[in-house]
């Protein structure tokens, strides 16, 4: 099987983010991690890999800085890693970040499953994987909680999703798009792998390679705009400490209070 | 001349950083409270190579550098000491004492299963009457055909009760002082070894620390390590690397004193502001983050030797006296600005203080190491080459597979 999984750098979960005047936002030097969700689809894949065989390829859409991502996700055991890499990608929306990484998809050749996380942690939108499913024509399996059954022969692919209301299994044919939730603990990088990691020269293809002309990505083609970023308001947190003579008696006022809050 | 880590370097620090984080933290202060080693804690340091960090793929190791020790360990410490103890004792002291100066067949029966985490293994040098005068020891091994016997008690050895394997240093010669003393791998399935613990301990709570005593314990004359009367100089030498690692743990000690006190005095207020604006606290983050810098630089340099194959007794002595030093006075001032909060169990800093106090003591008390950097200073004291250096690491080397058998 041949697995591909865009993955995104994103700032490190416990990063201070700020938002200045001009709506720039910044994580002041806090380290860049692979976004956590696609962490899962790393180790999904990877477990797929060592079972049926074949190979997982990453790729991401960034600055030449997220080849530290990339190396990352060698390290844990990936084969091949591509950075796809145009100062005329700046400014991509979810839909065209999902068009570039279609157009690297299709220039891979034979794929087989496309894993991704379910959303990411800065942008947080969950728009890449419906929106790149589209592209591609694949089936988008998203939020996927566990992986029933793979058939590479048959083509096919059954999953559990995880909804609201509970959880759902579905079959599809390969290849399809697939979003993680949380549904494994991803391994850590092993000193091989971060020996290959380090020594690997990552591939670079721009908007030519990828035969996509300059209209076709960036800011210019892409219908999302963002006239004003903010911070959101601080919330105010008040803890009350709710007193009684028993247990029962507290838990009876906390009671009163939930829902009197309406929160029950 | 280059400061910055590389790729490979950053990865493994994020890597041990993750498992310590991630698996240690959660359970090391029930753990510590309890006195109670970490049941799977060998299990999981093995399965992430890190029991052979430094020691070559074709040895069972992982094939990484002498500068990724040091790494591994800072990350370690910086969350608890019990961990870097066992790459001190189980890769430095003894792991890398056996590629150092053991035998092809020795590698193969001992240094193997050791690098890749199947067997643990210890050192014991010190004794009841004899810690740092070394030469003191009573132990005794005496040949008899092809067997040495061994007699004696070694005591505050680490890992005493979980170690497979042992380096032991004995007098094969008493008149000899210094120059009569030999070192053995014993196994702890030989007749006449008994361990037991030492309960109490201020520090390392979470770790193994014990007694041994061999009764006419068989010891095979293969099971020799080095020349007769080279104990010594095999023992020092694996002070050189053992000394490194705590220099390195220490330094990531004085890390976890810096995040926690830098954290802290951002939150708690007094007198309508955050500690962290008064000077007098100032002073003692500044110095914090001064003798982190330093400790990080000076172990850094002993690895980059210890990489290039250059002798390093001087500048690893001296990383480890300033980092040791530096961490049981960073943990002071961490419990002093963390006030009344910093004297309890509840967070974390009191557990660093006790941990650094013993920094100060094993591998080389720091009266020692003064005495050892003012010798070099005045020249009474240089550097003979051994018979066996520690090989300089050799990327290519390191990495090359084991040929078939
Ligand atoms: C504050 C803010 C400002 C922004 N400003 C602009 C702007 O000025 N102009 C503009 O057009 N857009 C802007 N964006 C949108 C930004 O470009 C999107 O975040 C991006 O397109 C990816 O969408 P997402 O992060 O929501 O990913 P999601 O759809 O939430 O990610 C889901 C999965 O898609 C994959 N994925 C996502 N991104 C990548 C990637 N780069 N490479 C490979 N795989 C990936 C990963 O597998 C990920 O887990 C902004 C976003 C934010 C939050
Ligand atoms: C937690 C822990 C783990 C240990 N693990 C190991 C292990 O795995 N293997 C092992 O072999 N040993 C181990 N040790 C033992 C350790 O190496 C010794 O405790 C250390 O070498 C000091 O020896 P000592 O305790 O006998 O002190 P002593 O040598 O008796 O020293 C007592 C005091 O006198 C001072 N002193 C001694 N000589 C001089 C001098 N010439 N000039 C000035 N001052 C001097 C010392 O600095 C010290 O302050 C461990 C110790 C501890 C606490």
């Amino acid at each position: 099987m041949h697995i591909v999984v865009p993955i995104k750098q994103t700032p490190d979960t416990t990063a201070a983010l700020t938002v200045d005047a001009s709506g720039r936002i910044s994580w002041g030097d806090a380290p860049l991690i692979v976004n956590p969700w696609d962490e899962f689809a790393i180790e999904e894949s990877l477990r797929l890999k060592e079972k049926f065989g074949g190979k997982v390829t990453v790729i991401t859409l960034g600055p030449e800085s997220a080849k530290e991502a990339l190396k990352q996700a060698v390290a844990m055991g990936c084969d091949e890693a591509i950075l796809l890499h145009d100062p005329a990608f700046e400014g991509s929306d979810a839909v065209v970040t999902a068009a570039i990484l279609a157009a690297a998809i299709r220039k891979l050749g034979a794929v087989d499953l496309v894993f991704m996380g379910k959303e990411s942690v800065d942008g947080n939108s969950a728009q890449v994987p419906p929106a790149l499913a589209r592209r591609l024509g694949w089936p988008l399996l998203a939020y996927v909680g566990k992986i029933r059954e793979v058939d590479p022969a048959g083509r096919t692919i059954v999953v559990e999703r995880i909804l609201e209301e509970g959880r759902q299994v579905v079959r599809a044919p390969l290849p399809a798009v697939l979003s993680a939730m949380q549904m494994n603990e991803p391994r850590y990088p092993s000193f091989m792998g971060i020996r290959k990691a380090a020594r690997m020269q990552i591939q670079v293809w721009n908007a030519a390679d990828l035969g996509l002309s300059p209209e076709q990505v960036g800011a210019a083609a892409s219908a999302a705009r963002w006239p004003a970023v903010f911070a959101p308001p601080r919330q105010e947190v008040q803890c009350e400490f709710i007193q009684g003579e028993s247990p029962e008696e507290i838990a009876r006022l906390l009671v009163d209070r939930l829902l009197a809050e309406k929160v029950l | 001349m280059d400061f910055q880590l590389s790729d490979e370097h950053r990865m493994v620090q994020q890597m041990v950083r993750e498992f310590a984080e991630r698996e240690i933290r959660p359970v090391i202060k029930e753990h510590d409270r309890a006195q109670k080693p970490i049941p799977w804690l060998f299990e999981r340091m093995a399965a992430l190579g890190l029991l052979g960090i430094c020691i070559p793929v074709k040895y069972g190791g992982a094939g990484m550098d002498y500068i990724s020790l040091g790494l591994a360990c800072e990350e370690l410490e910086r969350v608890d000491s019990s961990l870097r103890v066992v790459m001190s004792v189980h890769v430095a002291l003894n792991s890398l004492s056996l590629l150092q100066w053991g035998t092809e067949e020795q590698k193969r029966r001992y240094l193997v299963p050791q690098a890749k985490g199947e067997r643990i293994a210890a050192y014991a040098l010190t004794e009841p009457g004899a810690g740092s005068d070394a030469a003191a020891i009573r132990t005794t091994a005496r040949r008899q055909g092809d067997v040495y016997i061994l007699n004696g008690e070694k005591t505050w050895i680490s890992l005493a009760d979980l170690a497979d394997h042992f380096l032991v240093i004995a007098k094969t010669d008493p008149e000899k002082g210094h120059r009569g003393m030999s070192a053995f791998i014993v196994e702890r399935s030989f007749p006449g070894v008994k361990t037991g613990t030492i309960h109490g301990k201020l520090g390392v709570r979470a770790g193994n620390t014990g007694w041994i005593v061999f009764e006419n314990t068989p010891v095979p004359v293969e099971n020799r390590l080095g020349e007769e009367g080279e104990g010594f100089y095999i023992a020092m030498a694996a002070l050189d690397n053992g000394r490194y690692t705590v220099a390195a743990g220490a330094t990531g000690l004085i890390r976890a004193c810096l995040e926690a006190s830098v954290k802290y005095a951002n939150e708690r207020m007094t007198f309508g502001r955050r500690i962290g604006e008064h000077q007098l606290v100032q002073e003692m983050i500044a110095k914090m983050a001064a003798s982190y810098e330093i400790a990080r630089l000076l172990y850094l340099r002993a690895g980059w030797m210890k990489n290039m194959g250059m002798r390093n007794t001087r500048e690893t002595s001296l990383a480890k006296w300033f980092a040791t030093e530096a961490a049981v006075q960073a943990a002071l001032d961490a419990i002093q600005i963390h006030g009344a909060y910093g004297y309890s169990d509840e967070y974390d800093v009191e557990r660093y203080l006790r941990n650094a106090k013993g920094e100060v003591i094993y591998e080389g008390t720091s009266q020692i190491h003064t005495i050892l950097q003012a010798e070099y200073a005045l020249g009474y004291r240089k550097d003979r080459p051994l018979r066996c250096e520690l090989p300089a690491y050799d990327p290519e080397l390191w990495r090359a597979e084991p040929a078939m058998a």
